[in-house]
């Protein structure tokens, strides 16, 4: 699903990683276009999380060269790469539940009014804006209601909702259905649905075969720190690519 | 991005929280609220003193004396952290305050001269004194707030050590500067500095003047900034806090600098209704300090807490000593009914949210 005419909105060219003598990562060129969604599959230690990290900007990269929307990019810490747009969902999605929805969409960047030298927050702008950005994503989440009380896939909804707030052009996310009931996954894959309609690239870290091969227009498997496919979903099948997860098959 | 809203969603699965399930309603606050709210009542069935106004005017003295410091200690039980070194804090910056109050004053000192007899010193800029000594004991209270919270944010350090540290070193320090002897404010401005602390303004004595300005300064900083904000995020989910870019390292700073603040200033209030600054002062206060917090809604687990549990917390335990003083109860039964409760309040707080 390559677009000749498009700049893809990440383009990693040889990119490797070194932990003292440990290569966790090698040599990995990857290619995300706007607006699809492209699954990243692998068993534990085979470099996803590590590749997620370098462009997360939790780490750097110790060869390679990483291009966001053309222009290359250094991230020292993950605040930078937020400034460009890439956005993270955490597997534990990184919410505070002792604050409402809204509070938790807004966390670190408020949105305030002033009044002469002093700068309060603007509580009916977030939450209508809050509401704004659930209805996006047609969850039924009420802005005011604590993170506390809410259902595993309206928490998934505000983690996500967070990253639209700033228009990011490629959110990453980290097993986001591991943990959650079967009518939650639906609507969380629904919710990436949401995101590629809006032109937004996704990347999902999943180990769940059945909802990357539900959302996912391309599949990049990792096996021992290097990319050992990188298919269209329609050319492979989850058998072909179980087997290059475990390694009965060793690349395609 | 705008995108327009096809349909507004419609809460079809989702009810919504009714209001007596949210807000003070469903919070330990609430409880203990109305729990005090019943003893006032009881109490005034038992005592007719009780709601005298020289009682009143006596309670409302006497929970201020360690309710601002309990608003400070607020915001770092807020972010999860504790500060132990609250009641050396607030000795050693009353110390400082009327060591450097009687040293300004001495004769030979630049801000004052003597009057004709001879003998009274008078100030040369009145209030001058004061302002410099209530500024150098605050001044204390920053250093120390500073160090507690760098050791505690940057290096990594458990709060508790590092206060339990803070608390000794504190305390150590003001029996140096004093060598034990304790100190008394002294010269031209110890007559304001006695009716800024203990005098009173219509009746209200003036410390719970401050306490009103400080509690609502407080709602105003938790609810309605961002820095408020984090403190409570900071106390929910810390490493989300991390992850969302608020700066931990600086919030964290900043509610122990607070909360050596709120402790200096409770001290140097104290110290002015004591008359005096002794080196055994607000010995263990920390522990009613904590109490008080605790019993009115903070939660040491982080995440929750306000002005109003912290007062609450306050007057509930001052009314219970001054109750039991009324009813001629031994007050050695003072502290175990405390305990009991700190436990109490705990309990029907985790029954409540069992039952939700």
């Amino acid at each position: 699903m390559t677009k000749a005419d498009a700049t893809p909105v990440l383009e990693l060219t040889g990119i490797g990683k070194e932990f003292g003598a440990i290569r966790a990562l090698h040599d990995v060129d990857l290619q995300v276009w706007p607006g699809e969604v492209v699954g990243l599959m692998g068993d534990n230690g085979a470099g996803k999380s590590t590749l997620v990290k370098i462009i997360a900007g939790n780490f750097r990269p110790t060869h390679g060269e990483m291009r966001f929307a053309g222009s290359e990019v250094h991230f020292n810490r993950p605040v930078d790469a937020r400034a460009v747009g890439i956005e993270v969902v955490y597997q534990d999605l990184a919410l505070a539940d002792n604050l409402t929805a809204a509070a938790n969409v807004f966390l670190g960047r408020e949105l305030k009014r002033r009044f002469g030298p002093i700068a309060l927050l603007d509580h009916k702008a977030m939450a209508s804006r809050a509401l704004e950005l659930f209805g996006e994503l047609r969850s039924e989440t009420r802005p005011d209601d604590l993170v506390r009380q809410m259902s595993g896939g309206q928490r998934q909804a505000v983690a996500i909702a967070r990253t639209r707030l700033s228009n990011a052009r490629l959110v990453m996310m980290d097993e986001p259905t591991a943990a959650i009931s079967v009518r939650q996954v639906e609507q969380v894959l629904g919710l990436i649905h949401r995101l590629k309609e809006q032109g937004v690239a996704v990347m999902l870290i999943s180990h769940r075969m059945p909802d990357v091969f539900a959302v996912c227009d391309r599949v990049v498997v990792m096996r021992r720190g290097e990319k050992r496919a990188d298919k269209s979903i329609h050319q492979t099948s989850p058998e072909e690519v179980t087997a290059l997860i475990t390694g009965a098959k060793e690349a395609a | 991005m705008a995108m327009p809203l096809e349909s507004p969603i419609s809460f079809t699965n989702v009810g919504k929280i009714r209001w007596w399930q949210r807000g003070i309603f469903a919070s330990q606050t609430g409880y203990v609220l109305l729990a005090l709210a019943v003893l006032l009542v009881i109490m005034h069935f038992a005592s007719p003193y009780f709601f005298s106004q020289g009682n009143m005017q006596n309670v409302a003295k006497n929970f201020s004396f360690i309710a601002i410091a309990t608003l400070g200690i607020t915001f770092v039980i807020i972010t999860g952290g504790i500060d132990l070194s609250v009641g050396s804090m607030m000795c050693f910056s009353a110390m400082i305050t009327s060591m450097v109050m009687t040293e300004l004053s001495a004769p030979g000192s630049p801000l004052v001269h003597m009057a004709a007899d001879g003998k009274t010193v008078l100030a040369n800029v009145p209030g001058l004194i004061l302002l410099i000594s209530i500024l150098a004991g605050l001044g204390v209270a920053l250093i120390a707030g500073l160090v507690n919270g760098f050791c505690i944010a940057v290096l990594g350090l458990s709060p508790f050590v590092t206060t339990l540290g803070m608390l000794s070193i504190v305390r150590g320090l003001g029996y140096v500067v004093s060598n034990g002897r304790g100190s008394f404010p002294g010269g031209p401005d110890a007559d304001y500095f006695y009716a800024l602390t203990s005098g009173d303004v219509l009746g209200v004595p003036s410390p719970f003047i401050y306490l009103m300005i400080l509690a609502l300064a407080m709602a105003v900083v938790l609810h309605h900034t961002s820095f408020g904000r984090h403190v409570f995020a900071l106390g929910g989910n810390e490493k989300a806090a991390e992850l969302t870019g608020i700066p931990v390292v600086r919030v964290k700073i900043e509610v122990y600098v607070i909360c050596a603040l709120a402790a200096g200033l409770q001290g140097i209030i104290v110290s002015g209704w004591l008359g005096s600054a002794p080196a055994n002062m607000a010995t263990s206060y920390e522990l009613n300090v904590i109490a008080a917090a605790v019993i009115g809604g903070a939660n040491l687990a982080g995440g929750i807490g306000g002005p109003l549990g912290a007062i609450v917390g306050c007057v509930l335990l001052e009314v219970i000593r001054n109750g039991l003083v009324l009813a001629q109860v031994s007050s050695y039964w003072q502290q175990t009914l405390v305990g009991v409760i700190i436990i109490l309040a705990v309990l029907v707080d985790r029954v409540r949210s069992r039952m939700t």
